[in-house]
C-alpha cells in the first residue's frame, strides 16, 4: 500500500488536490466558528473530534487512491468498510448492543458532511447504502437474531451490505416491484430481480424488498436479509456508467433463490412502510454528503482561476467569474441551513419528510450547477479527466435522479401543498 | 531540582506515570499568510490542530500504556480557550486526563520555550512524572528546544529525536535519529524524550473513544499558579515572507557559468 510521504508535512500541503474550504482557513476578514449560531445549536465538540478523525482516515486511507479505483472502475469496499467499522465510522446510530454507538441523527450528519472530501462520488454512495439505506429497518424492526447475523457485522465492516428495492421496470414507483417470495415449506423462494445495485458485486448480502403476500401493493411487500452467496442469484451485468464509476453497480436476477422465512424483517407486508419510513434519513444524508463537495469545487476553481491568466489578468479578476462563484457560495449556505434546520427538527421528533424532500431536490440540482458554472471556468481543463471537477460534474448528475428523482421530491412537496391533482381512479 | 517519582524497577512491572506536551498549532495543510502589519501570521478564522509531532509523543504514550508500562498518561496544553479542543483530541486518542495552562492575548503571543519549559518542570513534579514526552519540536515556530529546557531544569536525562524506545530493565533504550544515522542511548528515569517523525505513525482516534474522551476530566490552571512569570523576553521586530525565488537562466557551458557565479560574487 502507497504510503504518504511523510518526511516534510509541507509536501504533504502540496499534493492535496482540493483545498479544504469547510475547514475555514482564508486571510481576510474570516468567518469564525464559534459565532455561528447553526453549527453551535446542533453540533459539539465530540462531532467536530468525529469529522477530525475521519477526516484523518480519508485523507490517509481513501483518497490517494481514488483515481486508481475510478480506473479500475471499482474500489475495494471490505477494505475501506472494514477501516471505516474499525474507527466505529459506520454505526453511529446503530444500537450498541450490535457495536454500534445509539447516538443521535446529528452525528450521522457530520459522519456524511466529512465524506464530502472524499474526491468521488462513488465511495460517499456506497458508504451511505451500508449505513443509511440497506441497514436502519434491520437495526430498527429485525429480529434480534437476525441482528446478530447481518447488522452486527455491516456495523463492524466485515461485510458489505447493499439494497434491492429498485427493478428495471420499477425505480420511482416502488410498488410495482414484481419480484416475489413465495412461501414453501420454512422457505421463501424468490423469482425475479434488482437493477442498479451500489455494491452489487461485493455485498455479502441484500436487503431484498419482495412482493411476500396478497393485499394492496403498499401492504403486499416485506423487507427481506438476502445472503448474496445463495444458490439461484445471477449477478449479470456490470453496468458502465457516465459516473460514479468506482462504485460497482449490478443487475442482479433472482430464479428460485431459497433463503428461511426467519430472514424477513419486522412483519411480513411492512416492508413498503419500512422502507418509506427510512427515507427521510436517506434524504438528508445526500444533502449532506455533497454539501462540502460543492464547497471544495468552488474553493479549488477559485485557486485554479487565481493563477491560470487570459488577457494580462487572472481568469478570477473577471467579475462574471468571481460574481458566478459568489451566488454559488450563497445557494450552498442557504441548503445547508435548509438541511440543519431540518436536522434540528428531526432530532426534535418532527415529521420532516416536507423539507427533507426539499433538500434532496435542492442538493441534486444545485450540485449540477455548481459543477457545469464551475467547470466552465476551467476551460480546456475543465474538459479532461485529469481535474476533479469534471469526474464530480459526471457524478453528481446522478443525484437528481437516484435516491429519490427530482420529480417524486416535488409530487411530495406538492402533497404538502395540497396541489397535487388526485390520481385517476382505476375502473 | 528533584528526581521524581520511579516506577518500579528491576523486573517489576512498570507503572510509569507519563506527562505529554500537546501544542495547538495551524494546521500543516494550511498556507500560512504573514499579518498586513507584518507583526505575525494570520491565525484568526484558521484550521488549528495538535502539533504533528505531539501526536506521535500521545500515540507513543498510549502505546506503553497498552504494553503495560504506563500507568497515568496525562496530556498538558499551555494556550488559549481552544487548546481544549488539542486536549480533546488527545484524550480521544487515549490518554487518561488534560491540564490547560491557560495563556492568552498578550502573554500568549510572546510564549517561548522558555516559558513553557518552566510550566512543564513544574507540572512534573506536582504530577510526579517518570516521563516528559515532547514533540521535538512544533511546525509553527521549529524551535526545537523545549524538551531539552525541560531536562536542564529538572536535571534530568534526555533522549531526543526518539525513533524507537524499548524498555532496558529498569531503565528505557532509546533510538535517537542523528545527522550521522542512528544513535542507542540508555536513558535512566526520569527522563525528557521528544518524539521524531518515524516513532510511530499515530492511530484514529475511534468514534467510541471520542464519546469516551467527554467524560475525561481536563484541570484547568494558570502560569500564577505554577509560579511561573511569562513576562516576554523577546521582541519581535518583524514577520515577512521569504523572498520570492527568482528566475533562473540557462548557461551554454561551463565557463559561462563560472564566469557567472564570479559577477555574482560568490566564487
Amino acid at each position: 500500500m502507497f504510503s504518504v510521504c511523510r518526511s516534510c508535512f509541507s509536501a504533504i500541503r502540496n499534493r492535496l488536490p482540493i483545498i479544504e474550504h469547510g475547514r475555514r482557513f482564508s486571510a481576510h476578514a474570516a468567518v469564525n466558528e464559534a459565532k455561528e449560531p447553526d453549527t453551535a445549536q446542533l453540533f459539539t465538540q465530540e462531532h467536530k473530534e468525529l469529522r477530525r478523525s475521519l477526516g484523518r482516515l480519508i485523507e490517509q486511507d481513501i483518497n490517494p487512491y481514488v483515481d486508481e479505483w475510478e480506473e479500475m472502475g471499482q474500489f475495494p469496499a471490505h477494505e475501506v468498510f472494514k477501516k471505516l467499522g474499525q474507527a466505529g465510522f459506520l454505526g453511529v446510530t446503530k444500537p450498541t448492543e450490535y457495536g454500534g454507538l445509539g447516538l443521535d441523527y446529528t452525528y450521522s450528519v457530520a459522519v456524511a458532511e466529512e465524506l464530502g472530501h472524499i474526491n468521488c462520488g462513488g465511495v460517499p454512495m456506497a458508504i451511505g447504502v451500508q449505513t443509511d439505506m440497506a441497514t436502519p429497518a434491520l437495526a430498527r424492526f429485525g429480529s434480534d437474531e437476525l441482528k446478530k447475523q447481518f447488522l452486527e457485522p455491516s456495523i463492524a465492516g466485515d461485510v458489505v451490505a447493499c439494497l434491492g428495492v429498485s427493478e428495471a421496470g420499477a425505480g420511482s414507483d416502488v410498488a410495482s416491484i414484481k419480484t416475489t417470495a413465495v412461501k414453501k415449506g420454512d422457505d421463501y423462494v424468490i423469482n425475479g430481480g434488482k437493477m442498479w445495485t451500489t455494491n452489487g458485486f461485493q455485498a455479502d448480502w441484500m436487503c431484498l424488498l419482495a412482493n411476500t403476500n396478497e393485499g394492496p401493493p403498499h401492504q403486499n411487500k416485506s423487507l427481506i436479509c438476502l445472503p448474496m452467496d445463495a444458490k439461484g442469484i445471477n449477478l449479470s451485468k456490470r453496468i458502465d456508467k457516465m459516473g460514479m464509476r468506482c462504485s460497482d453497480t449490478a443487475q442482479i436476477f433472482f430464479e428460485d433463490v431459497h433463503v428461511p422465512q426467519s430472514y424477513v424483517v419486522g412483519e411480513e407486508g411492512q416492508g413498503f412502510t419500512y422502507q418509506m419510513i427510512q427515507f427521510q434519513e436517506e434524504r438528508m444524508w445526500a444533502a449532506a454528503s455533497i454539501l462540502q463537495t460543492l464547497q471544495n469545487i468552488i474553493q479549488a476553481t477559485i485557486e485554479y482561476t487565481k493563477e491560470r491568466q487570459a488577457f494580462g489578468q487572472p481568469i478570477l479578476n473577471n467579475q462574471s467569474v468571481h460574481f458566478r462563484l459568489a451566488e454559488l457560495e450563497t445557494e450552498v449556505e442557504l441548503l445547508r441551513s435548509l438541511l440543519y434546520r431540518t436536522v434540528g427538527l428531526y432530532v426534535q421528533g418532527q415529521d420532516v419528510t416536507k423539507f427533507a424532500s426539499m433538500c434532496k431536490l435542492k442538493v441534486g440540482r444545485l450540485g449540477r450547477e455548481v459543477a457545469d458554472s464551475c467547470l466552465q471556468y476551467w476551460g480546456g481543463m475543465g474538459f479532461t479527466n485529469e481535474v476533479l471537477v469534471s469526474r464530480l460534474y459526471r457524478d453528481f448528475r446522478l443525484i437528481s435522479i437516484g435516491g429519490g428523482a427530482d420529480e417524486v421530491m416535488l409530487s411530495i412537496i406538492c402533497k404538502y401543498m395540497n396541489t397535487l391533482p388526485k390520481m385517476p381512479q382505476k375502473k | 531540582m528533584t528526581k521524581g517519582h520511579q516506577g518500579h524497577l528491576n523486573g517489576v512491572k512498570m507503572a510509569l506515570r507519563i506527562l505529554v506536551g500537546c501544542k495547538r498549532v495551524i494546521d500543516y495543510a494550511v498556507k500560512v499568510r504573514v499579518k498586513p502589519d507584518k507583526m505575525g501570521v494570520v491565525t484568526e478564522g484558521v484550521k488549528h490542530s495538535m502539533n504533528p509531532f505531539d501526536e506521535i509523543a500521545v500515540e507513543e504514550a498510549v502505546r506503553m500504556k497498552e504494553k503495560k508500562l504506563a500507568s497515568e498518561i496525562i496530556a498538558v496544553s499551555c494556550g488559549p480557550q481552544q487548546c481544549q479542543e488539542t486536549l480533546r483530541t488527545a484524550l480521544a486518542m487515549g490518554l487518561d486526563r488534560g491540564i490547560h495552562v491557560e495563556i492568552s492575548g498578550k502573554d500568549y503571543e510572546t510564549l517561548q520555550p522558555f516559558h513553557v519549559s518552566k510550566i512543564l518542570a513544574k507540572i512534573a513534579e506536582e504530577e510526579k512524572v517518570d516521563i516528559i514526552f515532547l514533540g521535538k519540536q512544533a511546525i509553527d515556530d521549529d524551535c526545537n528546544q523545549t524538551g531539552q529546557m525541560t531536562a536542564a531544569l529538572l536535571d534530568w536525562p534526555q533522549a531526543t529525536f526518539a525513533s524507537k524506545i524499548e524498555k532496558n530493565n529498569g531503565d528505557l533504550m532509546v533510538t535517537r535519529e542523528i545527522d550521522g544515522g542512528l544513535e542507542t542511548i540508555n536513558v535512566k528515569l526520569p527522563c525528557v524524550i521528544t518524539s521524531d517523525l518515524r516513532l510511530n505513525e499515530p492511530r484514529y482516534a475511534t468514534l467510541p473513544n471520542i464519546m469516551k474522551a467527554k467524560k475525561k476530566p481536563i484541570a484547568k490552571k494558570s502560569p500564577a499558579d505554577l509560579g511561573v512569570d511569562v513576562s516576554p523576553r523577546q521582541e519581535v521586530l518583524s514577520v515577512e515572507d521569504p523572498p520570492v525565488r527568482e528566475a533562473g537562466s540557462i548557461v551554454q557551458d561551463v565557463d559561462e557559468l563560472v564566469s557567472k557565479l564570479k559577477a555574482a560574487g560568490v566564487v
